[in-house]
C-alpha cells in the first residue's frame, strides 16, 4: 500500500486549511522559483521520464504532450488550459482537489506554464461546481497577493496570469476542442482536429489542454524527482491516482492509491468492500461510464492500470471504479448511461446525434425486455457504426458501454426478452 | 409559464454588477470579449433569476455581439433558466453512479413533497424541480444540488427532512447529511493517517 507519505493530496478530505497558509504547511510553494530556473527542457524531460500520463481519461503522456507546442513563438502567445469540466459519472476527484488542495492546481498551472512557454492559464471549472471554483478563486487571488503568480511570479522572472472560467451545464465541454469553443463564449461543439490545439487552440494560439489532476501533481513531481513518482505503479503505468469509489460498496469514498493497485484491494481496503462481500459483486465499469463494464471474474485479478483494463478491452478512464453487486439490473444501469449520452450530445455528428438517441430507446426497450433477440446484434452493429464515426469521442463513449454490456451480459439481455413474451403470451 | 410576460422587460445589470462584468470582461484579451458571454449570462441570472430574452438582448448589447451568438449560448447549456424558476432549485442527480445508491427515492420524495414533476415550478415560486444529469460528487451519492449547493448521502427520509428545513427557508450547511468526512469512508479514514506528513 502506498505510504502516507508519498501521497500528494494530503487534504484530500479537507480536514485542513486549504488556503496559502495551509497549503505551504503541506509544502506547496516551496522552491518554486528555482524549478522554474531549472528551464523549459529540464522540467518537460522531468514529466516525461516520470511516465505521467494524462488523469482526465485518455492517458496521454503528459511531457509528450507538452513537447508538441512550440519552443519559439511566432509572436501568438500560448495558452494551458486545464479542463475543470469534471463530468463523466462516476468521477469527483477533480473537485476535492479544486476545494481541498486549490494551491497544488494553482501552483502547477505555473509550472505547467513556464514549462511550455505560455503566458497564460484558464482552468474551465463545470458550472455546478460552484463552490469548489469559490476556493480556487480565492486560492488565486491569495497567489496574486503573494507574488506567486502574475508579473515576475514567484520572482522567476516568468509572467504568469491564472483564470478561473466557469461552464454552465454541458458533459461535452470535457472533450478539449469543445472546451475550447465554451472558452471563446460559443456552444461547446468539438472541433475537428487537426489542426491539434497545440498548434491553434484557445483563439487559435497554441494550446495544451490538461485535466486537473494531471497538472497538480506535477509541482510533487518536479519537487521529488520523476523517479520518486515513477516508482509506483508498472512500468508505463506510473505515479500515484486518485480513485473514485462508488456504488455498491460499504463505505464509498476517494482515495489516492499507487496506479497498478489489484481493483479488489482497492475496493476491499478502503471501500470496505463490497456490499455483501467479495462474492455478491456483480459487475465494476472501472474508469468512468465510458469504459466497458467488467463482470466479476474479470474483477477477482485485474489490475488498475491503462494496460491491465485495455488488455481486458475496458479502460483506466478517469479511474472512477462503479461498483455493482448482484441485486443490481445491469441492463438499466447501461441503459441510464445510454440516456446520459443522448443528453449530452452536441448534435454536430449525426451518428452521435442520431445514434445517441437510437441507442437510449432500444437500450430501454431491452431494460423491460419489450425487445427481439436479433435486435441485441443489430445494437451492436449500430454501436460500431457510432464508434470512429465521429469528430470527437462522445460517440465512442455511448458506444463502448454497451458493447461492453453485450459482450458480458448477452444472456441476461436475453432471458429479460423471452421472460417478457412468455409473461405476454400467457396473459 | 406566467413569467413570460416578463420576457418583453428591460433589463440592465446593477451598478455593482456592472464592475463585476467590466473585471470579467478583462479576463480575457483584448478582442476576445466574446469569452465573457457564459460568465455574464451567469452574472444577469444571478441577478434577475432567470435568463430571459431582454438577458439576452442585453449581454449581446454588452459585448457588441449579434445576439443570436449569445441565444446560441443560452440555449446550449442546461444552467441557464429560459423560464422564470422558484426561490429553491432541486437538481436531482439520476445517473447511473446515483441511480445504485438510490436516486429513485430521492426522485420519489421530492416529487411527493413538492407536487412538482421535472421541469416544474410551484405557483408560490418556491420551488422548481428537475431531473439533472452527473454532478460529479459520485462518492457521496446520490446528490440533490439545491441552487449552489450540494447535498450529499441522501436517502429518502433525509430528503425528506432536508425539503422541510428549505420549506422554512432556512437551507442548512451544503455537503453530506452522513456522519462522514467530505469523500472519506465512512467511519474513518483508511489513508491520511499520519500525523505530520511533508508535501
Amino acid at each position: 500500500m502506498l505510504s502516507d507519505r508519498d501521497r500528494i493530496f494530503t487534504n484530500l478530505y479537507g480536514e485542513h486549511d486549504w488556503t496559502l497558509k495551509g497549503a505551504r504547511a503541506r509544502g506547496d510553494w516551496d522552491g518554486t522559483a528555482e524549478l522554474i530556473a531549472k528551464g523549459r527542457e529540464w522540467s518537460v524531460e522531468e514529466v516525461k521520464a516520470s511516465g505521467l500520463r494524462g488523469r482526465g481519461g485518455a492517458g496521454f503522456p503528459t511531457g509528450l504532450k507538452w513537447s508538441f507546442m512550440p519552443k519559439q513563438s511566432d509572436g501568438r502567445p500560448a495558452y494551458l488550459v486545464v479542463n475543470a469540466d469534471e463530468g463523466e459519472p462516476g468521477t469527483c476527484k477533480d473537485r476535492d482537489m479544486m476545494r481541498w488542495d486549490p494551491h497544488k492546481l494553482v501552483e502547477g498551472c505555473l509550472l505547467a506554464c513556464a514549462a511550455m512557454g505560455a503566458g497564460a492559464a484558464y482552468i474551465y471549472v463545470r458550472g455546478e461546481f460552484y463552490n469548489e471554483a469559490r476556493h480556487l478563486q480565492h486560492a488565486i487571488d491569495e497567489a496574486y497577493e503573494a507574488g506567486l503568480i502574475g508579473r515576475d511570479a514567484c520572482g522567476s522572472g516568468i509572467d504568469c496570469d491564472v483564470f478561473l472560467h466557469r461552464g454552465a451545464g454541458a458533459y461535452i465541454c470535457g472533450e478539449e476542442t469543445a472546451l475550447i469553443e465554451s472558452l471563446e463564449g460559443k456552444k461547446g461543439q468539438p472541433r475537428l482536429k487537426p489542426p491539434f490545439p497545440a498548434m491553434a487552440g484557445l483563439y487559435g494560439c497554441p494550446t495544451t489542454v490538461n485535466n486537473v489532476e494531471t497538472i497538480a501533481v506535477v509541482p510533487s513531481i518536479l519537487r521529488r524527482g520523476a523517479a520518486w513518482f515513477s516508482s509506483f505503479g508498472r512500468s508505463n503505468n506510473t505515479g500515484t491516482k486518485v480513485f473514485c469509489i462508488s456504488g455498491h460498496v460499504n463505505r464509498p469514498c476517494n482515495v489516492e492509491e499507487a496506479m497498478s493497485i489489484p481493483m479488489k484491494e482497492l475496493i476491499e481496503k478502503h471501500a470496505g468492500g463490497v456490499r455483501g462481500g467479495w462474492d455478491n459483486l456483480k459487475a465494476v465499469i472501472p474508469g468512468g461510464s465510458s469504459t466497458p463494464i467488467l463482470p466479476k471474474s474479470i474483477c477477482d485479478e485485474v489490475l488498475m492500470d491503462f494496460d491491465a483494463l485495455r488488455d481486458v478491452q475496458s479502460g483506466l478512464g478517469t479511474a472512477a471504479v462503479i461498483v455493482m453487486d448482484r441485486s443490481t439490473d445491469v441492463v438499466r444501469a447501461i441503459a441510464r448511461l445510454a440516456r446520459f449520452y443522448a443528453h449530452e450530445s452536441c448534435g454536430q455528428c449525426t451518428p452521435c446525434r442520431e445514434g445517441t438517441g437510437w441507442m437510449m430507446r432500444v437500450m430501454e426497450r431491452m431494460a423491460s425486455g419489450r425487445a427481439r433477440v436479433e435486435e441485441i446484434d443489430m445494437l451492436l452493429d449500430v454501436s460500431k457504426e457510432i464508434e470512429g464515426h465521429t469528430i470527437c469521442a462522445h460517440g465512442d463513449g455511448s458506444a463502448w458501454p454497451i458493447q461492453g454490456l453485450i459482450r458480458h451480459f448477452r444472456h441476461e439481455m436475453e432471458e429479460r426478452i423471452l421472460s417478457y413474451r412468455n409473461r405476454a403470451m400467457a396473459a | 409559464m406566467s413569467g413570460r410576460a416578463e420576457a418583453g422587460g428591460s433589463f440592465a445589470f446593477t451598478a455593482e454588477n456592472l464592475k463585476t462584468a467590466k473585471a470579467l470582461v478583462a479576463k480575457y484579451p483584448e478582442g476576445r470579449q466574446q469569452s465573457a458571454v457564459m460568465p455574464l449570462l451567469d452574472l444577469a441570472q444571478r441577478q434577475l433569476g432567470w435568463t430571459s430574452p431582454a438577458v439576452i438582448e442585453y449581454v449581446a448589447d454588452f459585448l457588441d455581439l449579434p445576439a443570436i451568438r449569445v441565444w446560441e449560448v443560452a440555449s446550449f447549456y442546461t444552467m441557464y433558466y429560459r423560464e422564470p424558476v422558484g426561490e429553491y432549485r432541486l437538481h436531482v442527480c439520476t445517473t447511473t453512479p446515483c441511480w445504485l445508491r438510490g436516486s429513485d427515492e430521492v426522485v420519489r420524495v421530492c416529487k411527493e413533497k413538492t407536487g412538482l414533476d421535472f421541469g416544474e415550478t410551484d405557483a408560490e415560486g418556491r420551488f422548481s424541480l428537475f431531473e439533472v444529469e452527473c454532478l460529479g460528487a459520485c462518492v457521496n451519492a446520490p446528490i440533490l444540488q439545491v441552487n449552489d449547493d450540494y447535498y450529499e448521502d441522501l436517502d429518502a427520509a433525509r430528503t425528506a427532512a432536508l425539503l422541510d428545513i428549505l420549506a422554512e427557508g432556512r437551507p442548512p450547511p451544503a455537503g453530506t447529511l452522513a456522519e462522514r468526512l467530505n469523500s472519506a469512508p465512512e467511519g474513518g479514514k483508511t489513508t491520511l493517517l499520519e500525523a505530520e506528513l511533508p508535501c
